[in-house]
């Protein structure tokens, strides 16, 4: 369903990406781990075209985000994604977040839309607080928000670029319930995230990526219990620690 | 348009036959519109600190007289102030005062007059600039300065205003920009500065568009040495670690 | 000499009316049409296109290096032909208040831009980038997601520019139009009462002024709380 080819990508002289290659089929839950700068959030943001590449390709149903007649705008609403910092629109209330692509872009009528949005926030356990404004609300309450935000639009892959790493503690769990029950739907997931509990618990394969590369690529019960390459084992086991 | 351009004219000597050319007016109109600038700018630090640090005394009624300054000068419009200072405090003063200043030549008294108007009207916006610069300063610093044992005064003189001064020094500059392009209301009051003169070369030549364009690029000309001089002075009184990004 | 003498104010209400009128004019079509143009500024500003960015720049540029005393003669003096020719206007119409109002709009457009650009790039990267991931085009995202942002960001600096405008508006005097200021002098020099009009000018306009910057402070106090 994606496909990144060789991917590589430079900020000026410093190369942030080295020859990335990854396939994700439909239905599948990918998660990339890996240190900090190591360029996985970089990674996932090219996909939905928010950061370019020089070098490779990129392949959503076989069609390269390098074709002529892509328009960015019709390829990003297809692929959802639930940011670091959640960024809902303050300007706007919890209904009007998930209502403003949909009305905007998809051109549904309010109804339509505001029906939509409230079936998605009975989803996630926050019907009623559909009136409020993000700042009301709590961070795992808003990011709950955000995951919502992004389905309304009916995408055919969820990106997440770790979604609980600005949470505090008590609020992980309830963003990662509603990320758990998204995979056992068949939702096709790719993941940045250090939760090792929630990969194992859902995902099919794991990519550890460090310094740009991509070091290993595994399915998750095999990554998690014979991790291939020293610099995996060794970030393992500092997490686990 | 059927514009006949003749450049020429402003080489040409003036038609009151001084001597001088009508370039030479424009640019005596451009050395007082530079010295009027100079002169109010540093008028409006003077008048602009002293209220300012009457805005940040810790003393109702001085904060009190500071924001009626202030209230008074900004929320009047430029050029009738200029018209206050110059038709109506002369008649206000006590006759003597108003007698002698009625009996200086008009061109240094609109010269003066232009000074103060734009420098006390400049003044309430540094003042305010400086009250924000001392309240943006940590508290702590006027705590420990009196628990060192420094009396009000020389806490603002030596511990408060240096830091504040150095905070503000960006907004502080382009008020010098702000008078600048503001001194050429002094026009109203016959002052011929730069734009007096473009009024007055559009009565005497009859082409208008050779002397306006040529004052106008002398304005952003001025504008241009203004920026640079603002840079250098700011890379000059960098603090590392004090002027943020 | 300063008793007012209130019974001329009264005789003289027509002409100071019509000056408030010329006033008002002038401030809200300078302040519609700066904002107007100050938001295209600001977009070319923030576009991905190097041209545009460029022009917006030099837009701004060069009208904030211009003295407005300036921009107003330039206006009035030198291109009524042309304003003429554009507006199709007939000689009937005041060319003083039409060069005024283009005048005061092309100026406030550079100050609004600044503004607006300043409040666009206040917002997070993250806001454009939510907005592009949700599908939206580059105007649809400027239209719903960032500009109602950035203007609700910049709306007491707005509404402080718009003071300022209508204080600016006095400058009209150096192209002898009549506003609220010039009418008020006029009558002065008239009636030889040009000392307590000019301190009733500066009474109205401090009255006026002072009052709404009270009004833009208790709004900003309202939304910070």
């Amino acid at each position: 369903m994606i496909a990144l080819k060789n991917v590589s990508k430079w900020y000026e002289d410093f190369q942030a990406l080295h020859d990335c290659s990854v396939a994700v089929e439909k239905g599948e839950v990918v998660i990339f781990c890996g240190p900090s700068g190591s360029g996985k959030s970089t990674l996932i943001k090219l996909i939905n075209g928010l950061e370019d590449f020089q070098k490779g390709d990129i392949l959503f149903k076989g069609k390269s985000i390098r074709d002529r007649d892509v328009r960015l705008p019709e390829w990003r609403r297809r692929i959802g994604m639930v940011f670091q910092h959640f960024e809902l629109f303050p300007h706007l209330s919890v209904l009007g977040n998930l209502t403003i692509a949909q009305q905007k872009v998809l051109k549904r009528d309010a109804a339509e839309a505001e029906h939509k949005a409230m079936a998605l926030l009975d989803r996630v356990g926050l019907r009623a607080h559909a009136g409020k404004y993000p700042s009301q609300l709590s961070g795992g309450q808003q990011q709950r928000v955000a995951i919502a935000r992004s389905l309304s639009m009916d995408p055919e892959v969820m990106l997440f670029d770790e979604p609980t790493s600005a949470l505090d503690p008590e609020m992980i769990s309830e963003v990662l319930a509603v990320m758990v029950e998204l995979a056992q739907e068949g939702m096709t997931m790719l993941c940045v995230t250090h939760e090792m509990g929630f990969a194992r618990q859902v995902a099919d394969r794991v990519v550890f990526m460090d310094a740009g590369t991509i070091v290993e690529t595994a399915g998750a019960e095999a990554f998690f219990s014979a991790p291939q390459s020293d610099r995996a084992r060794d970030f393992l086991g500092r997490l686990l620690l | 348009m059927g514009y006949n351009w003749n450049w020429g004219v402003l080489l040409q000597p003036v038609a009151t036959g001084e001597g001088a050319t009508y370039l030479g007016w424009i640019l005596h109109g451009l050395l007082l519109t530079a010295a009027l600038t100079l002169a109010a700018w540093l008028l409006a630090l003077l008048v602009g600190t002293a209220f300012g640090i009457l805005r940040a005394w810790p003393s109702r009624l001085c904060d009190a007289i500071g924001a009626t300054y202030v209230s008074l000068f900004r929320n009047v419009p430029l050029i009738v102030q200029f018209f206050i200072w110059f038709f109506v405090v002369p008649e206000v003063l006590p006759t003597a005062i108003g007698d002698w200043i009625k009996s200086i030549t008009p061109s240094t008294q609109v010269f003066v007059v232009s000074v103060l108007a734009l420098g006390f009207f400049t003044g309430a916006r540094i003042c305010e600039q400086v009250r924000a610069g001392i309240a943006a300063l940590p508290p702590g610093q006027l705590q420990a300065a009196q628990a060192l044992g420094f009396r009000l005064p020389q806490t603002f003189r030596h511990i408060l205003l240096p830091q504040c001064f150095r905070r503000i020094l960006p907004p502080l500059t382009s008020e010098f920009l702000i008078i600048s392009k503001n001194s050429a209301v002094a026009s109203t009051i016959g002052l011929l500065e730069l734009s007096g003169q473009a009024r007055q070369l559009v009565d005497f030549t009859a082409q208008p568009y050779e002397s306006f364009i040529v004052v106008t690029l002398a304005y952003i000309g001025l504008n241009i040495v203004i920026l640079r001089l603002m840079e250098w002075i700011q890379r000059r009184i960098r603090l590392p670690g004090m002027m943020g990004a | 000499m300063f008793a007012l003498e209130w019974d001329t104010i009264l005789a003289a209400r027509s002409i100071i009316g019509a000056g408030i009128a010329v006033t008002l004019q002038v401030t809200l079509v300078a302040i519609v049409g700066g904002i107007a143009g100050g938001t295209v500024l600001a977009m070319l500003a923030v576009s991905g296109s190097r041209p545009l960015q460029l022009f917006s720049k030099y837009y701004v540029a060069l009208f904030r290096a211009v003295p407005l005393v300036m921009l107003l003669l330039w206006f009035f003096l030198i291109v009524p032909q042309i304003l003429r020719a554009v507006f199709g206007l007939s000689p009937s119409v005041d060319i003083r208040l039409v060069s005024a109002m283009v005048a005061f709009v092309l100026l406030e457009s550079a100050f609004f831009a600044e503004i607006i650009r300043a409040g666009i790039i206040g917002l997070s990267k993250g806001q454009f980038h939510a907005a592009a991931a949700l599908g939206m085009t580059r105007y649809q995202s400027m239209r719903y997601i960032i500009l109602p942002q950035a203007f609700r960001a910049m709306l007491p600096i707005m509404m402080t520019q718009c003071i300022v405008i209508f204080q600016d508006t006095s400058l009209v005097y150096v192209i002898s139009l009549g506003d609220f200021f010039r009418n008020t002098v006029s009558i002065g020099e008239r009636d030889g009462t040009l000392v307590p009009m000019l301190l009733l000018a500066g009474a109205v306009y401090w009255a006026i002024c002072s009052g709404l910057s009270g009004l833009v402070r208790f709004l900003q106090n309202r939304t910070a709380s």
